[in-house]
């Protein structure tokens, strides 16, 4: 029997080109004659545009030309749409160029397109715009009553959303033993993905266009960019994303850049290339999370939660891109119930526009946001009712015999088994003993502290008929090509985009294992809307769940065609036939037996064929499952504060998931490594700040603390395995589910190591600063 | 990230750069490059002309002298870091050469530009303070040594002449010298440092040298703390160090850590580093 591919940890077969320094990223590549963009940015947050003066910047050596959002207008260039509409969403238009206006800093004002990219940049810095301030609002909890932004949207209100039962909700309270409260903050975050975005668009000679483009989704890309914005047909535009140094949500969405780029190329007949800044990449990557939430937990005497009440305000930024509605509505109120079976729930979210760049999906998207609220207001629960936060939550759970689970926003909780990993997670740590170290070190001085984040995330975004009917301008099923070449090689095109997750690996196991063959024979090809089918891309934990399933079923689909062949060759009945090892075999008797290559081969051959088969081996799958699916876990982190600076020190922490089954649990690994330090860095560090006339604070990585190896401890990962039922690998996706526990895991143990000093809670950032001053009130207080 | 246009030259020798300065009068000198191109890049900084040094072989060395250490301007934090007489004549300063960026930095960037910098947040300015450092430069009249109490006037700010090539750094011994800091979660950057060189009779304290950077816009000697620490023995630091700070009106803040909460840990790490330095043998 060949080695089982799935469930295997071999090394990512994509990670010595990218260590070697041999990738192709978008800004590698360089074609014969290209120009080079760079934007004219607004260095206002709100203003009048009153007049653009480029004549200096044009007369320039080396600029080719310079053009203004007079220019794209003038052009008929279409407003950037938003892919998901909500009941009611008030849509701006959202110009390539600003117009008239400009709302957020870093907006795009004017373009310089010259010889290289110094002359323009020189260029840029001689383009002289005149602007009127207007009044700005940058923070969400004043929107409401700052500037008019957009006449569409009085009093900046997007949207107001709820989900869940407000009566009832209201009546659980009125019956609770307890109430815990909250007012939160979820800290604006900024992407960061290492490789900053990037396009190069190339015009071919009778209208076709080229654009790379550092996308997780470049059918998306070419589907909006080109139907909506540029009235350019499929068939002339070829979108290519070719490696992508990681995108955290960050890459899903279009951006005036390559828009503006695309049409400039087109326009001039001439390749250009535009690769963003560091700094631009702060100003102007969509963020994430942004919220200002009130909430209040009702329970009974013995701990049960009876209600959940939740109202928040969330930052869309100056304009609602592609995911933006969806993100702080069906993909946060739908998991208000957490782990637990909840009996009344209400969440009401304002979506609001601010002085700000736009807020959008980031790593999580919403879960993140809904784990945070739930998880801290079960500590604080746990606090009110003097229960340990762990047995609070096991005794609220939903039991294993309660699937498939209907939670009272909308959800149907497939499967699951929390209280099996809260018990692992606490038979790692050794729980009692470490409680009991606790209270030693509290005698001496030494605050260490405990935090619990039990989470439940949504993920494998799809069905297409759900996510259609919750406003969603797009269907969420996935594509794969499996192609069996003559000499039984064999090539995977797939519509899913790898930008770190490691699909060439991945995908390739899933295809050794099926064909019974070894995994060098097997390549993934992916990023290529010529290449791939049409396909979603790869964002909310999708990729392995929808694009694998995908590959999966093809490979289902050519056993039944290998296993046809083979029966004509052998003279068997195809009912008889059995396929395993790369080999079709009669059953009950493996010596009447065809090779995987013999097959293949004869398959392209087709000399000695079955009259009702075409040649070829190869198939095509779109699938669409039929429910997402929902990875849980029980995180722990383990804290020490220092009481003389406030400092935190992460001691431990512990992530026990369940994923579902397991394709390669190094990969595995990774995802929840690089997630939870994602969750770490929220929790204590990160945080984009803007002032109060909306001037981005953090604009370089000297302002903006991304999480660093020397700040943390090892992660300790764990699993337990249960198989999601609608997809045929049982996988659930990995690649949120780290960033979205861990901020309350950290948060919560920071809170319980300030215990003895009387906090109950505190935003993130938990900076030092915050944490010195709490330790420092309550001591003074006291 | 790409600079402004900047016209550049490479000095053979200490005399050729003085030269090349006076002809190029908004002209900087560059070594490392890992102060002054992220200016650069960011066009903050707009120098009509670069002056590269990073050649003159002469300026690379570091070697003791009269007891102390002389560290040639080019030397490297990552030398600096590693070497026995450093390490042996003034530990505090391989300590915060240690502590600057990470190891590119390190490999890359130089003493001399460090300081003559002089960010308020960089971490030898305030060994260089504490251990009574002093700047070597050179100019068209020759050369003159600067007190590091002297040579860091403000923020980015020194008292050399535009046309003079920073060459050298002497430090006095300072066989019981510390230096610590907690760094910016961001930049790296000391928040607050504190530097403490001791003289010790057993354990008593004769002569104490105590100067914090990064909380304030240049780094300071703490002449109170000095003082209150003769003739104490290591249970009194505690007291003594806790009036650190005092007299000092012009911290320095940011969304990190402003300057209240600067004030109140800066007797923590000033502790911490007296403590530190008593315990070198």
């Amino acid at each position: 029997m060949a080695t089982q591919m799935i469930g295997s940890s071999i090394k990512r077969v994509e990670d010595p080109r990218f260590i070697q320094g041999k990738g192709t990223y978008t800004d590698d590549i360089k074609l014969p004659g290209m120009a080079h963009a760079v934007f004219v940015r607004s260095p206002y947050a709100h203003a009048k545009i009153t007049g653009i003066d480029t004549s200096a910047a044009q007369a320039m050596p080396g600029v080719v030309a310079i053009y203004t959002g007079q220019d794209t207008q003038a052009d008929g260039v279409g407003s950037n749409p938003t892919g998901w509409l909500l009941p009611n969403l008030k849509v701006p238009p959202h110009p390539a160029l600003a117009v008239d206006r400009v709302n957020y800093v870093g907006e795009p004002v004017a373009v310089i397109i010259a010889d290289d990219p110094y002359i323009a940049h020189d260029a840029a810095d001689a383009v002289h715009v005149d602007y009127d301030p207007l009044p700005v609002v940058a923070a969400p909890d004043k929107a409401m009553d700052g500037p008019t932004i957009h006449e569409e949207a009085p009093g900046n209100v997007a949207f107001d959303w709820s989900i869940g039962d407000q009566a009832q909700t209201d009546a659980a309270f009125a019956n609770a033993a307890k109430v815990a409260k909250v007012h939160l903050i979820n800290n604006r975050l900024i992407p960061n993905a290492m490789e900053p975005r990037s396009c190069v668009a190339s015009p071919g000679p009778t209208g076709e266009v080229t654009l790379w483009l550092t996308s997780q989704n470049p059918h998306i890309h070419r589907l909006i960019i080109g139907a909506f914005v540029l009235n350019l047909p499929e068939q002339k535009f070829r979108v290519v994303a070719p490696d992508v140094g990681g995108g955290f949500g960050s890459k899903i969405f279009i951006y005036s850049d390559e828009i503006v780029v695309t049409w400039a190329a087109m326009k001039l007949g001439r390749a250009i290339k535009w690769t963003s800044t560091r700094r631009e990449a702060n100003m102007t990557d969509a963020h994430g999370r942004d919220h200002v939430t009130d909430a209040e937990m009702a329970f009974d005497a013995n701990g049960k939660i009876l209600g959940f009440r939740v109202n928040t305000i969330a930052n869309l930024g100056a304009y609602p891109t592609l995911f933006a509605p969806a993100v702080p509505t069906y993909l946060y109120g739908t998991l208000m119930s957490g782990q637990y079976p909840i009996p009344a729930i209400y969440c009401h979210v304002t979506g609001v526009y601010t002085n700000t760049v736009p807020v959008d999906a980031y790593r999580g998207a919403g879960r993140p946001e809904a784990t945070f609220v739930v998880e801290r207001l079960v500590d604080l629960g746990a606090g009110e009712l003097g229960m340990d936060p762990a047995e609070l939550r096991r005794v609220n759970f939903v039991r294993p015999d309660q699937f498939p689970f209907q939670t009272q926003v909308a959800l149907v909780y497939d499967s699951g088994n929390y209280e099996a990993a809260l018990n692992r997670a606490l038979e790692r740590l050794n729980y009692a003993d470490l409680r009991r170290q606790q209270e030693e070190g509290r005698q001496q001085g030494r605050y260490i502290g405990i935090g619990f984040s039990s989470a439940i995330e949504a993920c494998g975004l799809a069905p297409s008929s759900v996510v259609g009917s919750l406003g969603a301008q797009a269907g969420q099923w996935e594509s794969a090509i499996v192609r069996v070449h003559p000499t039984g090689k064999v090539t995977v095109q797939t519509g899913s985009h790898s930008h770190g997750q490691g699909h060439e690996t991945t995908f390739a196991q899933i295809v050794a294992d099926g064909l019974g063959v070894p995994i060098e024979d097997v390549a993934i090809q992916h990023g290529d809307t010529a290449q791939s089918p049409f396909g979603w891309g790869t964002y909310g934990s999708r990729s392995a769940a929808v694009g694998g399933s995908a590959v999966a079923v093809s490979v289902k689909k050519l056993q039944d065609k290998i296993k046809r062949i083979a029966a004509h060759l052998l003279e068997a009945n195809v009912e008889d036939m059995e396929y395993a090892d790369g080999k079709a075999f009669v059953r009950g008797a493996p010596g009447r037996v065809k090779t995987f290559g013999e097959v293949a081969l004869m398959a392209h051959l087709a000399h000695q064929y079955p009259p009702d088969l075409e040649p070829g081996l190869e198939a095509t799958t779109f699938f669409d499952p039929t429910n997402f699916t929902f990875p849980f876990c029980t995180h722990v982190a383990v804290v020490e504060v220092d009481a003389n600076t406030g400092a935190v020190d992460v001691l431990r922490y512990l992530a026990v998931d369940d994923v579902g089954n397991l394709i390669n649990p190094l990969i595995v690994d990774g995802q929840i490594h690089g997630g939870v330090v994602q969750g770490i860095g929220q929790a204590l560090w990160e945080g984009a700040v803007y002032s109060e006339d909306g001037q981005l604070l953090t604009g370089t990585m000297m302002d903006y603390a991304v999480p660093k190896a020397a700040y943390l401890p090892m992660i300790e990962t764990d699993q337990t395995v249960t198989p999601a039922p609608q997809n045929p690998l049982g996988v659930k996706g990995v690649g949120e589910i780290g960033a979205i526990a861990a901020p309350a895991a950290v948060v919560n143990a920071v809170v319980d190591a300030l215990k003895p000093f009387g906090v109950t809670h505190l935003d993130m950032p938990v900076t030092s600063e915050k944490v010195y001053q709490a330790i420092h009130s309550q001591a003074q207080g006291a | 990230m790409y600079p402004a246009k900047f016209d550049y030259y490479r000095a053979g020798s200490v005399g050729e750069a003085i030269t090349l300065l006076g002809q190029n009068p908004d002209a900087k000198i560059i070594a490392g490059g890992h102060s002054l191109l992220p200016l650069m890049k960011l066009r903050l900084a707009t120098p009509a002309a670069l002056v590269d040094i990073g050649r003159i072989e002469e300026l690379k060395a570091i070697w003791e002298e009269n007891g102390g250490v002389m560290i040639g301007a080019l030397a490297t934090h990552d030398r600096i870091a590693n070497s026995d007489a450093v390490k042996r004549v003034a530990p505090a300063v391989a300590e915060a050469a240690a502590h600057v960026g990470d190891q590119q930095v390190r490999n890359r960037g130089t003493i001399g530009g460090n300081i003559a910098h002089a960010d308020p947040a960089s971490d030898l300015p305030t060994v260089l303070l504490a251990l009574d450092a002093e700047i070597v430069v050179q100019g068209p009249n020759g050369q003159r040594r600067i007190p590091a109490a002297d040579f860091f006037v403000d923020l980015m700010t020194t008292s050399m002449q535009p046309d003079e090539v920073l060459t050298a750094v002497f430090v006095p011994p300072a066989p019981k010298s510390a230096y610590v800091k907690y760094a910016h979660p961001a930049s790296g950057y000391a928040m607050v440092g504190a530097c403490a060189a001791l003289d010790m009779d057993g354990n008593t304290i004769r002569r104490a040298r105590i100067a914090i950077g990064g909380a304030t816009p240049t780094p300071r000697r703490l002449i109170g703390v000095e003082a209150g620490l003769v003739g104490q023995g290591l249970d009194f630091v505690s007291t003594v160090a806790s009036s650190a700070g005092q007299g000092i009106d012009d911290w320095m803040g940011d969304i990190q850590a402003s300057s209240e909460y600067r004030r109140a840990i800066t007797p923590v790490f000033v502790e911490r580093a007296i403590n530190a330095a008593a315990g070198r043998a």
